[in-house]
Order: structure tokens, then C-alpha cells, then sequence
């Protein structure tokens, strides 16, 4: 997955023009959407926040928690790791800690999640990631020099609503 | 230096005058206790566990529809604390109120001067009275701490618009030492910290050893010098509510040991047993270096308090002098 992530680093120049032509053309835009919301549903049971956390919580979901937490796990997680509301199902953030220490990714856990744009329900996460929407959206690796370093203040989110496809 | 002879650094800034950032600040082991708001519209509950508890505490957090079951309002009963002489800890979750109401609340706790807030992600619905509610989760606690220094340190909300003036709190957090990934308990109040928590209640502790793993991996991220713990701790009325605790409360953890230890006594001395283990509990919580004091959670049962407190070794805050180290 991390390796998978690479492959769509925002870095690379091919996507933000492709992020672009998506949003030029409203069909167009909603076919891509559609393939993203599918093949994320069924490999991360995706809900289409509109603002992917995944590449800092190893590529579990946060907003699969009933509780939709963007910030690790909550006290109720029972002692066989059940969720304390579906205890059938595993803790989302206990997955994520035990997959990120075994892929030497713990250092991600430490980031601070901000509030999430709830505009964005639905819309593709991946456009919203190369039009650059998500460089706020957890501390930097700046801020991940040690828990001693007291992160920036919350900076108000800036004025563009993200677009409307 | 403080009960347990760990010398706490003084934190250079004072917030909205806080008597318990005050206590901790001397080193004194501090006493906190929690006090349950009634299913009613009548302070009478609050001014009489109020009164009672005056004494014995050096400030009381009030709940926040706990367990997701309707009672009366926080803020209001800090209100009835501070008229009875008691300085509230005003509790605030995220589950009933999205980002406005939160911040909202939170300028209305300045303005009347409760000066200690405890922000916390709340229970889900499921657990409470009210299982058909929506929940709301806008933030999670961690943003919610985040959400409060910004707007004590930035003036601002979280919009960017002025605050005037700031809102002034002594931050708090609460940590269960209990619930998995127990491994990572610890960097996970790190992380409340690097928010701005500067106070950390726990909680319910039954189990001291897995308590004191976890003080020892908060010592060494140093997370004790830059937050104050305090201990949860509470009694054990009824092998029932034991039965409840374990089988229905989310994230406790009542060990077999426990649950041997009092059903091991005759039915009418389980009480007894269960004020007895708490008492204990704190003597032995206590001497673990870090720790900076204990809350006393002793929901329906306020009234063994003093009683607990005493038994422990737990001086009367009435009887000492801040200006004195004790």
C-alpha cells in the first residue's frame, strides 16, 4: 500500500494537470469518483470523506470507527481488542498501530489529525489530494521531531470551499 | 517536591487562576473528585454532595451526560459547585455538540470563570438512555483540546475569527492506561499533550500493576513534567454494579483478582470491601513516582469520600495551607 503511494504522490507533475482535467468535466469527474469510491469500499470499506487519511494511519480507515475518530483510539476498546460498539469488530486504530509498527510507520500515529472539511463528503479524495487540499490535514514530519515539540496552533482552514463537482 | 519526593518543575504559566494548577504546581498531591449532575431540573443534589465534599477536595469535575444518559447540564452544575466554595472541572465531550457548540460552550465556561476544563470524545449513544440519538463527533477529543489552546493562545476560533477576549482554561485530558494498544497508551496522551493538555485524569484503576507500566512509560517519554496525573480511582459498591462495571461500561477493566476479592465476603460486606480496596488502591497509587494526585469517581456513592480519602492517608484539604509544602 505504501508502495502504492508513491505511485500517486501529488510530487509527481502527471497529476495535478490530470486532478485538473478531472475537474474540468462534471461526467467525467463522477466516472472517476464512482472507480474511486469502488475500489476503496472494497479495500478499505472507504466512506468517501473526501479527505484520505490513510497514508498516515496505515491504510486503515479512521472514519470506519463509529465514532469516525481521526485521532487514534478511543478508551473503550476492549481488552480483546473489540470495537466498544461493534465488538465483533477489530479497533480500526488498534489495526493501524499494529500494521504501522510493523512497518516501522509509528511515527505517523504521533501526527496531529485536524478537523476534517465535512463539505467534502463524496466527493474524490484522490483529485482533492493533487489539487494540494490536504497539505494541512495532519502536523507535518516537521512536527514529528518528538512528542516534547508542541505542534502549530490550528490555522484556520483556507477560504476555498473545495471545488463543486 | 511533592508526597512522593519527585521534584515538579513549577509550569511558568498560570491559567484562569486555577486553584488546582495552583495545587499542583507546590507539588501538593491533589484531590479531585467527580460529582454526578441529577436527572432532574434541581441543584439541591449538586449543593449537597457540594457541601459535603468541600473539605476533602481541592476541585470536582462535573459530567457531561455521561455514559451518553441525559443529565443536567455541566456548566450549570459548576455554577452550584462554585457557589457551595468548590472549584469545578467542567466537563465537555464531543458527542452531542459539533465544532460551533463546542466552542461556544467553552467562551461561556470562561466567562464565568470555571477555570478548569476536561475535554473528552464522549461515550457512544449505544451505551446511554437515549440509543435512537444521532451522534454527532464533529471533532475528536484531541482536536477538541487542540480547538481549546488555539483559541486561549491564537485568539482566535477555529473559523480565524477574533476572540475578545481569549478564553482562559486549565486544559485536561483523560488516558486509559487499561484499554489496547496498551503498548501505546502512553505516546497517545503524548499526543493530548502536544495538543495543550496540561491535567490528565484516568481511568478507573483496578488493576495497579498494569497502572504503574503504564506511569513508567509515561516517565520515560517525560510526559510527567509536562502534564499533571491524576490517578482515577473509585469504589466497588455491589458484586451488581461489579457485574455492570465490567460486563456493560466501556473500557473498564476489573481483573479476576478483584472480582475474587469481593465475592469472596458476605453480601452485606461488599461495600465495606469495595471502600476498603479503593482506600488501598490510592495508598499504593500514590507512591508511584508521577503521580500527581487522585480522582474519585464514586458515581451514586459521593458519600464514601471522605471516608475513602481518610483510610488512604489522604489529609483533609481543609487542614492544610498551600502556602506550606505538605
Amino acid at each position: 500500500m505504501y508502495r502504492l503511494h508513491h505511485v500517486l504522490d501529488r510530487h509527481i507533475p502527471l497529476w495535478p494537470p490530470v486532478a485538473k482535467a478531472l475537474l474540468s468535466s462534471k461526467p467525467i469527474y463522477k466516472l472517476f469518483t464512482s472507480i474511486e469510491r469502488k475500489s476503496k469500499q472494497e479495500l478499505f470499506g472507504c466512506r468517501m470523506c473526501g479527505q484520505c487519511a490513510l497514508p498516515v494511519t496505515a491504510y486503515s480507515c479512521p472514519m470506519t470507527c463509529p465514532k469516525q475518530l481521526r485521532n487514534g483510539p478511543c478508551g473503550g476498546v476492549n481488552p480483546d481488542g473489540g470495537c466498544e460498539v461493534y465488538p465483533d469488530q477489530r479497533c480500526v486504530w488498534l489495526m493501524a498501530y499494529e500494521r504501522a509498527d510493523e512497518e516501522g510507520k509509528v511515527a505517523d500515529m504521533r501526527r496531529l489529525q485536524r478537523p476534517i472539511d465535512q463539505r467534502k463528503w463524496g466527493q474524490s479524495s484522490w483529485v482533492n489530494y493533487w489539487m494540494g487540499e490536504d497539505e494541512t490535514l495532519w502536523t507535518s514530519d516537521a512536527d514529528l521531531q518528538g512528542l516534547e515539540h508542541e505542534p502549530l496552533l490550528l490555522e484556520p482552514r483556507q477560504a476555498k470551499s473545495g471545488h463543486s463537482a | 517536591v511533592s508526597d512522593n519526593g519527585r521534584v515538579i518543575a513549577p509550569s511558568p504559566v498560570k491559567y484562569a487562576d486555577s486553584h488546582l494548577q495552583a495545587v499542583l504546581q507546590r507539588g501538593r498531591f491533589a484531590v479531585t473528585a467527580e460529582i454526578g449532575p441529577p436527572r432532574g431540573a434541581n441543584v439541591a443534589p449538586v449543593r449537597r454532595k457540594a457541601k459535603m465534599l468541600r473539605d476533602w477536595i481541592d476541585a470536582a469535575n462535573v459530567t457531561d451526560n455521561q455514559s451518553a444518559v441525559v443529565r443536567m447540564a455541566s456548566w450549570a452544575g459548576c455554577l452550584v459547585l462554585k457557589q457551595e466554595g468548590v472549584e469545578p472541572v467542567m466537563q465537555l465531550q464531543c458527542r452531542d455538540r459539533n465544532r460551533i457548540a463546542l466552542q461556544s460552550d467553552l467562551l461561556g465556561a470562561a466567562a464565568l470563570e470555571i477555570p478548569n476544563i476536561l475535554l473528552l470524545t464522549g461515550d457512544h449513544p449505544r451505551f446511554g438512555d437515549h440509543v435512537d440519538a444521532k451522534p454527532v463527533f464533529d471533532l475528536d477529543s484531541i482536536q477538541l483540546i487542540w480547538t481549546a489552546r488555539t483559541m486561549r493562545e491564537q485568539r482566535k476560533l477555529l473559523s480565524g475569527r477574533e476572540l475578545k477576549p481569549a478564553p482562559d482554561f486549565f486544559i485536561g485530558a483523560v488516558e486509559n492506561p487499561f484499554a489496547p494498544p496498551l503498548k501505546w497508551r502512553a505516546e497517545r496522551l503524548g499526543k493530548k499533550i502536544a495538543a495543550g493538555a496540561r491535567f490528565c485524569q484516568t481511568q478507573f484503576i483496578y488493576d495497579v500493576k498494569i497502572f504503574a507500566e503504564w506511569m513508567q512509560r509515561v516517565r520515560d517519554l517525560g510526559l510527567d513534567q509536562r502534564c499533571y496525573i491524576l490517578a482515577g480511582v473509585g469504589p466497588i459498591k455491589s458484586i451488581r454494579a461489579l457485574e455492570h462495571m465490567r460486563n456493560e461500561v466501556p473500557g473498564m477493566y476489573v481483573p479476576d483478582e478483584v472480582m475474587r476479592r469481593l465475592r469472596g465476603v458476605p453480601a452485606d460486606q461488599v461495600a465495606a470491601e469495595g471502600l476498603k480496596l479503593c482506600s488501598e488502591i490510592i495508598a499504593e497509587v500514590k507512591t508511584i513516582p508521577g503521580v500527581a494526585g487522585v480522582h474519585v469517581m464514586a458515581f451514586s456513592w459521593e458519600d464514601a469520600i471522605p471516608e475513602i480519602l481518610e483510610r488512604a492517608g489522604v489529609a483533609r484539604r481543609s487542614a492544610l495551607s498551600l502556602a506550606g509544602s505538605s
